[in-house]
């Protein structure tokens, strides 16, 4: 089944574990449907590089999925009804990307001096 | 009366050959070369903060690829990424002076 990096942004007043929760309601809900979640990586709750109706933080997760494409728009249209949700983004991906994401490894931070 | 028209339009006969200027060289540009050419090059990737960041201007814009030697199918891949990251609030779309 085709790869999917997807990631969503939650509002900031949720706690860490708030919006990992979030996260395993989703892997729960995609691997009761038989699609896959290959990883889950929380990306901690991060500055927005503008704000998002009126938030200036967020919790950003992000999810490499094996599902196909109905599971997909079917857990977007979810996340556009969820109140905690601020924002997700889908892409579709030719092969599963190995390792951490950059955003682990440490190249995720801004650090221009600015 | 036609004769003498049809004369007059023929007096102008002469070849106009094309002034011949030469044309210095405007402007040599070295072919610089691209920041992803060696094997190990980052991979270009809309989470990847700090790289793309060293393609953005001071006010947030994606710089021109004549400025950063990038070639064509770089750059695309760099301006898809640029405008995923900002989707996500990774990259601001507009930065203030």
């Amino acid at each position: 089944m085709p790869y999917y990096e997807h990631t969503f942004i939650a509002r900031p007043d949720l706690t860490p574990q708030q919006a990992q929760g979030l996260a395993e309601d989703f892997s729960k809900w995609i691997e009761e449907r038989g699609g896959r979640v290959a990883r889950v990586e929380y990306w901690g709750l991060r500055q927005l590089a503008y704000r998002i109706k009126k938030h200036r933080k967020g919790h950003y997760v992000f999810m490499v999925l094996d599902v196909p494409k109905d599971l997909v728009a079917e857990l977007e249209h979810r996340e556009r009804f969820s109140e905690d949700i601020l924002r997700h983004l889908t892409v579709k991906v030719k092969e599963l990307p190995e390792g951490p994401s950059p955003m682990l490894a440490g190249r995720g931070r801004d650090d221009r001096r600015r | 009366m036609e004769e003498e028209s049809k004369q007059e339009t023929a007096a102008p006969e002469r070849p106009v050959e094309p002034p011949t200027v030469v044309i210095r060289r405007p402007f040599f540009r070295r072919k610089k070369a691209s920041p992803f050419a060696h094997k190990d090059a980052p991979k270009i990737d809309y989470k990847d903060v700090r790289l793309l960041q060293r393609f953005i201007s001071e006010t947030g814009k994606i710089i021109p690829r004549r400025i950063t030697a990038v070639t064509a199918k770089e750059q695309r891949a760099l301006a898809k990424a640029i405008k995923r990251a900002r989707i996500l609030a990774l990259l601001p779309f507009t930065i203030q002076r």
